[in-house]
């Protein structure tokens, strides 16, 4: 079914200008928000291959979103486009004044995905949310995925997950490890294990990032996997944690990206961090990093990190 | 009394023509604002003070360009002799002739009432400019400003020019030049950091004003802008992380029964062995370093580090403790004229 067992195919559509390809920079190129403004259209489809997670490639298929481009892929390159796919990524503007035409366009590739692969997953995000009001977003959120909910199910595909994302906060990160996390095959073992790691070293929370993306993978505080079917209402998990800003994975994640974007300038890579004694970070695997908080700041330096070095034949 | 004060508190006053970008400038250093953001800034009416204490207590006045100084009704005598440093502000992307004659006015005047005032010149927006542009202006304005005053008979009078752009880490690295003159423990400060560095391996070490990433002292190597980008935004880094998990540290603190207050250390290791390492030092300053080991074990050079550090930071106490007693004494003496 996806040839190889570890090459994912992801498509990335929506109509023109909603911002596709600058989702695409920030998350996998390193641009910052600021410089997406350079991008120019997309010209057809665009594939990138990515690695993720050492044996896996994410062959990412940015579908440029103009109306010629968009007729092409649902008449003459039908087969060639909604074959096989594991992922639609559907992207919506908010801002758009033609919202019926967006969802037509929607439905079309989803009446090609149900003959092609019926088996993918979609996935549907409100982009440009920043351009919304603050009290307006909620309201605008829950009615735009009633309706593609319902779209959605009549071509067979119930379970649809949307994300409202702004590339101006941490949203977007939010939304893209979710997506990408559920192609993860064996999540569970992840979860399990973090879970005894967290025990051993009587952590507080360890977060699981991928290394290149910094997107994360799971934590420790998560009850089910992070291929949660809840979209915008983040549910907080144990009390404990309760106090915790639950968007705090997103932001490690921009901040972490951001220190190793200017790790750059001093020609080398990110390897580990120490904050108080208290906060590690360190390369878990070749493409794992792991964010470890401990509850206990007095912990021997040399202990943990021999934990860490310990723990990462598991993560490999 | 009001002069006696501000005396043992540096003063900036930023000026400037209109719309030269004074009020972003104060928005980007002072208040984490991003630059885009500045873009909706009204246009300033009246005077604004920022406040600011690292290890000397800082004040930063804005002044509202559209306003004649030298109306009568306007105390401007008052304001010059109470000001350390005369920052000016140079809109490069216009027309600049208005703004030099402006500039040696005010210079002209400001010398007179305070002649130990020290006189820089922002040029501004120059992320706008290509290198050669960059170059061209800077002269042109230097030149220009060197002939207005040699006019008005002032041919003495020491300018320092900054290229400044708030897109930009440039902004800091002039004001970190423009604060440091007002410091006048600088030389002990650069002494002490020369020292550490001697001892431990040490490749730059910066002492920052951790709200606005102004460096206050760094050792006597040159200053590659590179290395002070990165250790700014190390700075950032370390105060983000810290405040997502503010609240487990408070958690766990009032589980010892003993809420003390710990301070801010931060040690990242990179893959080809430099370590950036950061520590809170007195008043809301943090050293900085760039640590490269080269062959020796890691461990051990933190250690040594460490422990220099702590002999670096019983030294800033002293120096604060003395600097203290004189602003008591000036205070003392003060009161006493009073009384």
């Amino acid at each position: 079914m996806d040839d190889g067992g570890n090459r994912k195919k992801l498509l990335l559509m929506g109509r023109s200008g909603s911002g596709k390809s600058s989702m695409r920079s920030i998350i996998f190129s390193n641009y910052s928000a600021f410089d997406t403004r350079r991008l120019g259209v997309t010209m057809d489809v665009e594939h990138s291959h990515l690695r993720f997670l050492g044996n896996m490639t994410l062959n990412l298929w940015d579908c440029g979103g103009q109306d010629v481009f968009m007729e092409n892929y649902f008449s003459k390159q039908k087969d060639h486009i909604f074959q096989m796919v594991q992922v639609l990524i559907h992207v919506f503007d908010v801002e758009s004044q033609e919202v019926m035409k967006d969802i037509e366009i929607f439905t079309r590739a989803l009446r090609q995905l149900r003959k092609y692969s019926p088996d993918a997953k979609i996935f549907v995000l409100l982009h440009k949310m920043d351009l919304v009001q603050l009290d307006k977003r909620e309201e605008l959120f829950r009615l735009m995925m009633k309706k593609l909910k319902e779209t959605s199910a009549d071509y067979g595909f119930p379970d649809l997950v949307g994300f409202a994302t702004s590339i101006w906060d941490e949203s977007l990160y939010r939304a893209w490890s979710q997506i990408v996390c559920s192609l993860i095959p064996n999540m569970s073992v992840h979860q399990s294990n973090l879970k005894k790691l967290k025990q051993v070293m009587d952590a507080y929370e360890i977060i699981l990032f991928e290394k290149t993306t910094c997107l994360v993978i799971c934590s420790s505080n998560d009850p089910g996997s992070a291929t949660t079917t809840t979209t915008t209402t983040s549910a907080p998990t144990s009390t404990t944690i309760d106090k915790l800003d639950p968007k705090r994975f997103e932001k490690i994640s921009s901040i972490m990206k951001n220190y190793k974007e200017s790790c750059t300038k001093l020609k080398s890579g990110f390897k580990n961090l120490v904050l108080n004694d208290n906060i590690y970070v360190s390369e878990l695997s070749s493409n794992m990093v792991c964010f470890i908080v401990l509850n206990n700041s007095n912990e021997s330096h040399q202990l943990v990190s021999e934990n860490i070095k310990k723990a990462s034949q598991f993560f490999e | 009394m009001s002069l006696e004060n501000t005396d043992s508190k540096a003063m900036v006053l930023l000026m400037g023509l209109r719309r030269c970008g004074k009020s972003s400038i104060c928005k980007v250093v002072f208040h984490n604002m991003q630059p885009l953001d500045t873009l909706y800034l009204e246009s300033t009416s009246n005077p604004t003070m920022e406040h600011f204490s690292t290890l000397i207590d800082l004040a930063v006045m804005e002044l509202p360009g559209q306003l004649n100084y030298f109306e009568p009704n306007y105390d401007s005598a008052e304001l010059f002799k109470s000001v350390g440093a005369l920052v000016y502000v140079i809109d490069s992307q216009d027309e600049y002739m208005n703004a030099v004659t402006n500039l040696a006015m005010i210079i002209e005047y400001a010398y007179k009432v305070n002649p130990s005032i020290n006189i820089e010149v922002l040029i501004h927006k120059v992320d706008g400019l290509s290198e050669d542009f960059k170059v061209d202006a800077q002269r042109d304005i230097m030149q220009r400003t060197g002939e207005e005053l040699l006019e008005l008979g002032l041919d003495g009078v020491q300018v320092s020019f900054y290229l400044t752009s708030i897109f930009d880490h440039s902004i800091y690295e002039a004001f970190s030049r423009i604060v440091q003159k007002l410091i006048p423990e600088l030389s002990f400060l650069e002494n002490m950091l020369d020292n550490l560095i001697q001892h431990s391996k040490i490749e730059k070490a910066f002492l920052f004003d951790i709200n606005s990433k102004i460096y206050v002292s760094t050792d006597s190597n040159p200053v590659d802008i590179q290395t002070y980008e990165v250790c700014a935004e190390f700075v950032d880094v370390t105060i983000d992380l810290f405040d997502l998990y503010k609240a487990t540290q408070n958690l766990i603190s009032d589980g010892n029964e003993q809420p003390k207050k710990r301070e801010l250390k931060n040690v990242s290791q990179l893959a080809n062995g430099v370590v950036i390492y950061l520590r809170q030092m007195i008043r809301g300053l943090a050293l900085v370093a760039l640590i490269r080991p080269n062959d020796t074990d890691t461990e051990n050079c933190l250690t040594v580090v460490d422990y220099n550090i702590d002999v670096f930071k019983k030294g800033l106490e002293k120096i604060w403790a003395n600097s203290t007693t004189d602003a008591a004494k000036v205070a003392a003496i003060d009161n006493g004229d009073n009384a």
